[in-house]
C-alpha cells in the first residue's frame, strides 16, 4: 500500500487510455451493430473496460461487483432474451428510426454544452489536478461496508425491496397466463 | 502522456453518456435500446467513482452500488416486458409498438 503513492504516472496513463479505448470502442460497436449478439459481446467488452477503470481508482469492491453482476448477471440475462426472442426478422430491417438526424443533432448540442462547461469549470473547480492517492488505513471493501451498513442502512433495505418488486414484476411480465 | 486527472474521467464519462444517448434515441431494436441504457448508467458510475476517488471518500461508491441495483432491476423488468411484447405482437422494433398512439 505504501508503494502506491509514488507509483509512476506513466503506467496509470497507459492503463487509462487502454481501458478508455475498450470502453468507447465497445460502446460504439454496441450502438451500431446490426446483430444483437454482436452488440451484446461489444457491451461486455465495454463493461470490462469500465471495471478496469474502477480498479485504476482504487474501488476494488466495485470492480468485483461490476464483473460479477454486469458481465456475469445482466449480460447472461440479455443473451438469454436474445435467444428466446426471434431477432432474425429485426436484423433484416432498417436499424435506425426516422428521427435519427434530429436525435444526432440534439446529442451534438448536449455534447457541446457539456464540453463547454467542463472546459470552463476545469479552472474553477480544481478537478483538473491529479487526485491525491494517500494509502488508506483499511481496505476498500471494509470502508464500503462500514459506510453502507452504518450511514446508508435504510436506502440499502429499500434497495432490497426494489429488487423484490423487480423479481415479482419480471416474473409476472414473462408469464404466459397469470 | 501527462498525468491522468479527474477531468479525464469526466470527459470519458461524458463521451460514454452521449454514445448511450445516441443508441437510445436512434435504434429501433428494443434489446439494443436496453443495452444503451446500461451504457448510460455506466457513464454515471464512472463519474461517481471519479469524484469518490478525488475526495477520498467512499460515499460515491455506495451510490454507484445503488445505481447498479437500479440497473439490474431495470434490465430484468425491461426484458420481461420485451418477452411479453414479443409474445403478443411478434415484434422487437420500438416504433412498431404504437398501440397507444392515435
Amino acid at each position: 500500500m505504501a508503494i502506491q503513492g509514488d507509483r509512476p504516472t506513466m503506467t496509470d496513463a497507459v492503463f487509462f487510455y487502454l481501458f478508455s479505448a475498450l470502453v468507447l470502442g465497445g460502446a460504439i460497436f454496441t450502438v451500431t451493430r446490426r446483430n444483437a449478439v454482436h452488440s451484446a459481446i461489444s457491451l461486455i467488452v465495454s463493461l470490462i473496460g469500465v471495471a478496469g477503470l474502477y480498479l485504476l481508482q482504487q474501488a476494488e469492491f466495485l470492480f468485483a461487483v461490476q464483473i460479477v453482476l454486469y458481465v456475469g448477471g445482466i449480460m447472461v440475462l440479455f443473451l438469454f432474451v436474445i435467444m428466446l426472442v426471434n431477432l432474425d426478422q429485426a436484423a433484416k430491417e432498417r436499424q435506425f428510426n426516422r428521427q435519427r438526424w434530429i436525435a444526432l443533432l440534439c446529442v451534438a448540442a448536449v455534447g457541446a454544452e457539456i464540453s463547454y462547461f467542463m472546459r470552463k469549470g476545469a479552472s474553477t473547480f480544481e478537478f483538473a489536478k491529479t487526485a491525491v492517492s494517500s494509502a488508506p488505513a483499511v481496505g476498500n471493501t471494509e470502508q464500503v461496508a462500514d459506510v453502507l451498513f452504518k450511514q446508508y442502512l435504510l436506502p440499502f433495505e429499500i434497495a432490497s425491496v426494489l429488487l423484490l418488486v423487480a423479481v415479482v414484476g419480471s416474473v409476472v411480465m414473462a408469464k404466459k397466463r397469470i | 502522456m501527462g498525468a491522468i486527472t479527474t477531468a479525464h474521467y469526466l470527459a470519458l464519462s461524458a463521451a460514454l453518456l452521449l454514445i448511450g444517448t445516441i443508441g437510445v434515441l436512434t435504434r429501433r431494436n428494443i434489446v439494443i435500446i436496453l443495452m444503451s441504457i446500461e451504457l448510460i448508467l455506466n457513464a454515471v458510475n464512472i463519474n461517481l467513482i471519479a469524484f469518490s476517488h478525488y475526495w477520498q471518500q467512499v460515499n460515491g461508491q455506495i451510490f454507484a452500488i445503488f445505481v447498479i441495483t437500479d440497473a439490474v432491476a431495470e434490465a430484468a423488468v425491461g426484458l420481461g416486458i420485451l418477452i411479453a411484447l414479443f409474445r403478443n405482437k411478434e415484434t422487437v422494433l420500438a416504433d412498431e409498438v404504437d398501440l397507444l398512439k392515435w
